[in-house]
């Protein structure tokens, strides 16, 4: 295995009619917590997106897993990544049980090995099993956010992509939900990116943080490093503006 | 006794193979008088040796001529005015021999005419008439306070109502109205006068005049059988000794027979073939008394008409929704093409499938389907569309391929609106296959036209009210599919929240 999870090679990446990255190389450590931070538009995003081949570059490569992304079998890739976004998206017409292990059961694990997988994450996320045969609509938010959470580690992948998955529900239930994370995190430790719009829990949860300002990165290091020594201005004004 | 029956056909059926009689397809259009013709050329072509299946109560001029041109069927009872003004688009109505010369490049032949001339007539209420003091039609243009009724094709027809208007110099200005239910219209006193065949057996009934046509506006319209030049010399010489046989009078009490005594057609038929000695064998027949015996039958076509339809509808709109509703560009199209036929006027569609299917089942099964399409790929398309794009971003990010989104969040999504728009197709069929009778396909629609042809609005009922109970019932088992297979949260449109 290498030391990186993910590596960005000469990646150029633009829009209809505008250049987001031009020429950005970047890699990410294996087996931590990356947090990409930066002001809205600045295409932390994306840059997730590039990950799971959701976005593709015009031009450089993406390596993920020590390997260039194949194209042409994204579906076998992204089997590797856990994948959840803000608002969490829950498949309104499968109860919680089916919404965590639809892809355990395409993958055609046996029963018993989804059931105990979705208890051990029930465990740690605090979530009560009699809430498996409930439906989304039927859970509150912060339950909803970590039910999440045991859908993109149900595979038990090596690389867990997060894009503002903590976001959206009121700050005590925040500190709730970081906490199972980073216990999490403890028990089984993976490759995590992280975006997120606030350094705070940037600096919280991520073991290396990526400074982003449009199209460019500002400082890539660990969260002490960054608030210690900002690269320059514009990252201490980020930095202050949480 | 049963198959004693089935041996007998059986028998019939080698004999008649055997002598080399082939069966003859005969049609007829929707009006009393029409089909009542029909069956007296029926019956006389059976008791000369002939196996006849009837094709009875087609649409209109349109439907019965495009049958005939295209072989559908081998004749159908026609009139020399409208052969020659409506089908030939001449501009008189020449002798016979002359129309035969017209048709014979259509391989058609007009054979000799019963006698009668049933030509169009205008008719209001005796009382009213005299009331009034008219009695011709030139007396109309003194009385522009007179509403005239007309139906739909007297309207349109170059022999109709706009050469009337010019020919006697009338001011009126008439409203369409279904001839079954003009006479009816008059009697409620909602109009004053509609157009009337000079035959009809229902003139008595309504106590109506007819209006004299003092400039001799209206052509001849001698009736006669007109049929297939391929049709055996046989046939046509077995046809040809009705020639001369009804005059006018005998043709309205023929007509009144039925709408007013209740007879059926055929037994009209059989009794006037009687009385003119065409009917070689001495021993009475036996007609159905009872009103309409063919409700089961109607029911169960009218099943097979909508399900088959619909169907086929669903086999080949959902596949193709889901095809083509990634591309704006195709799926605007699609839904452009499925909304244009649906404009298209359901008759004008049935008439447009003959050239092409014929008559009968395939027809209409084909234009049905074509009416279910739009709602079915409309409301697939857009429910597809609709399935909110966080959800479909994740099940892509999440690894599945683009069929395991489709089999496990799309189609769930989607199959709600998916079902409502099967519902709405489904109900709009079991309205439309009514109209399926005008092209000889059966259904409910039988009785509804026959009933209106007749004057007979309990024979309409008898149609009308099957086809509601259906209407009802679908909608009441496309509820219970919805409970059955859709979660409670999942139901209703426009209700997914993520």
């Amino acid at each position: 295995m290498t030391e990186h999870c993910v590596e960005f090679i000469q990646l150029e990446k633009g829009f209809a009619n505008q250049r987001l990255f031009e020429g950005i190389d970047l890699a990410l450590p294996v087996n931590a917590v990356t947090a990409l931070v930066g002001a809205s538009g600045c295409g932390k995003s994306t840059l997730l997106q590039l990950i799971n081949g959701l976005a593709r570059p015009d031009a450089g490569q993406v390596k993920v897993l020590g390997e260039p992304i194949d194209y042409q079998d994204l579906p076998r890739l992204r089997r590797k990544m856990g994948y959840a976004v803000q608002g969490i998206a829950l498949f309104p017409h499968l109860n919680l049980f089916d919404n965590i292990s639809l892809m355990a059961r395409l993958e055609h694990w046996s029963q018993d090995a989804i059931t105990q997988r979705i208890h051990k994450l029930f465990n740690f996320m605090y979530l009560d099993p009699a809430l498996l045969t409930r439906y989304p609509h039927e859970i509150s938010g912060g339950q909803a956010q970590r039910v999440g959470l045991c859908r993109a580690m149900m595979l038990d992948p090596p690389l867990l992509l997060l894009d503002e998955a903590f976001s959206a529900v009121d700050p005590i239930t925040r500190v709730d939900v970081h906490a199972r994370f980073q216990a999490m995190q403890a028990a089984e430790p993976r490759s995590v990116v992280l975006v997120t719009h606030d350094m705070q829990e940037a600096a919280k949860l991520a073991d290396f943080m990526v400074v982003m300002d449009p199209g460019i990165v500002l400082q890539a290091d660990t969260p002490e490093q960054i608030m210690n020594h900002p690269a320059n201005a514009q990252v201490a004004r980020l930095l202050e503006a949480r | 006794m049963m198959f004693r029956k089935i041996a007998s056909l059986i028998g019939l059926l080698v004999f008649s193979s055997l002598i080399g009689a082939q069966t003859l397809t005969l049609g007829s259009k929707m009006d009393s008088e029409g089909r009542l013709l029909g069956e007296i050329f029926a019956q006389k072509l059976e008791a000369d040796g002939f196996t006849v299946r009837r094709q009875l109560g087609l649409g209109s001029t349109s439907v019965a001529y495009q049958a005939l041109l295209s072989g559908d069927i081998d004749l159908y009872p026609e009139y020399t005015g409208t052969l020659a003004l409506s089908i030939l688009n001449l501009d008189s109505t020449p002798p016979l021999d002359q129309i035969n010369s017209h048709l014979a490049p259509l391989n058609l032949v007009a054979l000799p005419s019963l006698g009668f001339n049933n030509t169009y007539a205008m008719a209001l209420k005796q009382a009213q008439a005299e009331a009034l003091g008219i009695s011709r039609i030139s007396d109309l243009a003194e009385h522009p306070q007179l509403r005239l009724g007309l139906s739909h094709e007297f309207v349109q027809r170059n022999d109709g109502w706009p050469g009337l208007r010019e020919r006697y110099q009338l001011p009126h200005n008439p409203r369409g109205i279904e001839h079954g239910l003009a006479y009816e219209a008059i009697n409620a006193g909602r109009i004053d006068i509609t157009d009337a065949y000079a035959t009809d057996g229902d003139l008595d009934r309504f106590n109506l005049l007819l209006l004299e046509d003092d400039l001799n506006y209206f052509p001849q319209y001698l009736a006669l059988p007109l049929v297939h030049s391929s049709l055996p010399e046989a046939a046509k010489r077995s046809l040809a000794e009705l020639a001369g046989r009804i005059d006018e009078p005998r043709m309205q009490a023929l007509n009144a027979l039925v709408s007013t005594q209740q007879a059926s057609f055929a037994q009209a038929a059989d009794r006037f073939l009687r009385e003119e000695g065409l009917l070689t064998d001495a021993t009475e027949r036996e007609f159905s008394t009872r009103k309409w015996d063919r409700l089961g039958i109607n029911l169960l076509q009218h099943l097979q008409l909508t399900l088959i339809a619909l169907g086929l509808a669903c086999v080949i709109g959902l596949p193709l929704a889901i095809l083509v509703y990634k591309s704006r560009r195709i799926s605007r199209s699609v839904l452009y093409i499925a909304g244009l036929l649906q404009t298209i006027p359901s008759i004008a569609l049935l008439a447009l499938m003959i050239p092409l299917f014929g008559i009968g089942f395939l027809p209409a099964i084909i234009a049905l389907f074509l009416y279910s399409l739009l709602p079915i790929v409309r409301a697939a398309i857009t429910s597809l569309l609709t399935v909110n794009p966080l959800l479909v971003q994740v099940s892509q990010g999440m690894g599945m391929t683009r069929r395991e989104q489709l089999k496990h969040i799309l189609l769930p999504l989607a199959a709600p609106n998916m079902l409502t728009g099967i519902k709405t197709a489904a109900i709009i069929n079991i309205g439309t296959a009514t109209l399926a009778a005008f092209i000889g396909a059966g259904g409910l629609g039988e009785p509804i036209v026959t009933g209106l042809a007749l004057n007979d609005h309990t024979l309409v009922l008898y149609g009308a009210i099957p086809a509601a109970l259906m209407a009802i019932t679908t909608e009441l088992v496309f509820e219970l599919a919805e409970r059955r297979w859709i979660p409670a949260h999942m139901r209703g449109i426009g209700r997914q929240n993520p």
